[in-house]
């Protein structure tokens, strides 16, 4: 019955004070809405764009051969130094810390056939472990190349879906002859459609990729283009590049901490750049629907306030008839939460509905699909609860002290 | 002993540097079943005396017993129960709340006592039939007329049984035949045992009272 008699008075408020509770209700329903919205937009984000980044592949290492910027042992300083396929093994034999090691040349302006239909592009030669390391996964029914591919100089390829769709159309590839430059070779798989916003040597989409030992028999080459190398742990691929240099230096003669004599590219510190990046910017939209739901906070104070005021003489009646502060201030409490949370369910019901029909605006390829996080949800809904108790708190703790004769007054 | 004991009862408002003195060394004691009615020009302190008998406002030194209590030493929320269970009041403008029916103003002290559901209807019924109203407990405070109002008041004040009914010009803004009813249901009260104390401006009404206190600036100056 008392909880009928807040529910009761509170609807007859919201009656009386229509416009200022609705703009209250608002005020809430806004910084609860734009807390889950610029949250959840940069949560979408952020794992759209870490995915799209891992389209290249997850915490790996890309070695190129570069230019002794310091003289060595008698080898002057501007000595080349070139990567060769046997460094891939001599690399896993000494160093334990890598998990997955590939050599990869690319041929460029390469023809490619099927029939009548002609692509030219990249071929791309490594082992099988390049597949894991790059995510090139394959369609069902295909897979990529295979050890026993290597050993056999087999003439298989694994083709990117872009060229695929080009050569085959519709058609299945797998089992299929293509010419490259003229020499069949049969399809042995068909990477799966994937997001890819970094890369070193083109789009996986459009390249073919064969065993390493039938690119260089093709193409004959002296040197890698590079070398991609995976750790066991991401965070100590530091340390697996510092081992790297050391054995490579001790191989080709060259200061092991001459930093221009590799190149290298560690994407473990894209991610650590990028985790920064969207730390900063939840921090920073953090902080501007802090601010819209502490305005929307004193709305509430303001209505509470009012409320107090106009509502002085009824606490006054109450009081003579024997009304405890703590039922007064009870009400006026519940009132007040009762509006913010009106307002925050109204807020995460409308954030709710613009997320769902965000998918028509085919914007998700720039800012991915927005998320509503737990983690938001619930400071949000924190947030929320302690504005609440804070702006309702006072102005009922206000008219609670009253003095019975005075509010009669009135 | 008595149901109300005033032992040197002093009431002073500090407005800025001027001290008003509002009552001044009361003595006045009220027995059980007494009907008593407190005249005086205003300013003469009768609002200020029943406030402070209703347990509203705390006199600034002496003592006020009812009931037996020093209600002067007692905490707000004591206060709060004392006036829900001993003290019924009227005032002058029947300080209904506007948005509640007569039902719901009469069950209000009820909820505040604690009374459940069941017991708070057949209670309010009661209330509303003794002064009259039964079939208008439905109707909002704007759609009765003023002696009504005041009779919704008197069932609202009467809820708990209270000790003492306190009524502060219960006939001030009402005609002469509606505050003639009025009065009419307190001599009733008074006959079936209830314990009255009512303000009145009104010769006449005071003149059918059976003890008359009269204030001047403060002091009692007539006491029969």
């Amino acid at each position: 019955m008392k909880i009928f008699l807040f529910f009761s008075q509170f609807y007859r408020d919201l009656k009386g004070q229509k416009l200022r509770t609705a703009l209250t209700t608002f005020g809430i329903l806004w910084g609860t809405a734009s807390i889950v919205l610029l949250l959840g937009f940069s949560n979408g984000m952020k794992s759209s764009q870490k995915k799209a980044q891992h389209g290249m592949g997850e915490a790996i290492v890309i070695i190129w051969g570069g230019t002794m910027s310091m003289p060595y042992e008698g080898n002057p300083k501007g000595r080349r130094i070139h990567l060769h396929a046997e460094d891939v093994e001599l690399l896993k034999s000494q160093i334990p810390e890598i998990k997955y090691a590939s050599p990869e040349n690319t041929n460029w302006s390469t023809t490619v056939s099927y029939r009548n239909e002609v692509y030219v592009g990249q071929v791309t030669g490594s082992n099988a472990e390049f597949g894991v390391m790059r995510n090139l996964i394959p369609q069902r029914g295909g897979r990529y190349i295979s050890p026993k591919d290597l050993e056999e100089k087999r003439r298989v390829a694994f083709i990117g879906f872009e060229l695929k769709e080009e050569l085959f159309g519709e058609e299945d590839a797998v089992g299929k002859t293509i010419l490259i430059n003229q020499v069949p070779f049969t399809v042995i798989g068909v990477m799966i459609d994937k997001d890819q916003n970094s890369s070193y040597s083109g789009r996986d989409k459009t390249k073919t990729f064969i065993p390493y030992s039938t690119f260089r028999s093709m193409f004959s080459r002296r040197y890698l283009n590079n070398i991609v190398v995976k750790p066991v742990v991401a965070s100590e691929s530091e340390y697996m590049r510092t081992r790297i240099n050391q054995v490579l230096a001790r191989k080709y003669k060259y200061n092991p901490e001459d930093d221009e004599a590799l190149w290298e590219w560690d994407t473990t510190q894209n991610d650590e750049f990028f985790d920064q990046l969207f730390l900063g910017m939840n921090v920073f939209l953090g902080i501007v629907g802090f601010f819209t739901l502490i305005v929307g906070g004193i709305g509430v104070s303001n209505i509470m306030n009012a409320v107090v005021e106009e509502r002085t003489k009824e606490i006054g009646i109450k009081m003579a008839l024997g009304a405890r502060a703590s039922f007064i201030l009870t009400q006026l409490l519940a009132e007040t939460l009762l509006i913010t949370f009106i307002g925050g369910v109204l807020g995460i019901i409308f954030s709710g509905v613009i997320m769902k029909a965000f998918p028509v605006f085919e914007l998700e390829e720039y800012v991915g699909t927005p998320a509503i996080s737990t983690d938001i949800a619930i400071f949000a809904a924190l947030l929320l609860g302690i504005i609440g108790f804070i702006s309702g708190f006072f102005p009922a703790r206000r008219a609670s002290k009253l003095n019975p004769v005075e509010a009669l007054r009135l | 002993m008595p149901l109300i004991q005033m032992q040197e009862l002093n009431k002073k408002y500090n407005s800025g540097k001027v001290s008003v003195e509002a009552l001044k060394d009361i003595n006045v004691d009220v027995e059980e079943n007494e009907f008593i009615a407190i005249v005086g020009p205003s300013g003469s302190g009768k609002s200020t005396l029943m406030n402070i008998m209703g347990c509203l406002d705390a006199p600034s030194s002496g003592d006020y017993i009812l009931d037996g209590a020093k209600v002067s030493d007692l905490k707000p929320n004591r206060l709060a129960d004392i006036r829900n269970r001993k003290i019924g009041f009227v005032f002058q403008n029947f300080n209904l709340l506007p948005y509640a029916s007569a039902y719901e103003n009469v069950e209000l002290p009820l909820i505040f006592g604690g009374i459940g559901p069941k017991r708070r209807k057949s209670r309010v019924m009661e209330l509303l039939d003794r002064v009259g109203l039964a079939d208008r407990a439905e109707h909002k405070p704007t759609e009765l007329s003023g002696g009504e109002m005041q009779r919704v008041a008197i069932a609202r004040a009467l809820a708990n049984n209270p000790a003492i009914i306190l009524a502060d010009e219960p006939t001030g803004n009402l005609d002469s035949v509606a505050g003639g009813s009025i009065m009419e249901i307190f001599h009733e009260l008074h006959r079936d045992g209830a314990t009255l104390i009512v303000i009145t401006h009104d010769r006449q009404i005071a003149n059918n009272i059976p003890r008359v206190i009269k204030l001047k600036d403060g002091l009692v100056v007539d006491s029969l």
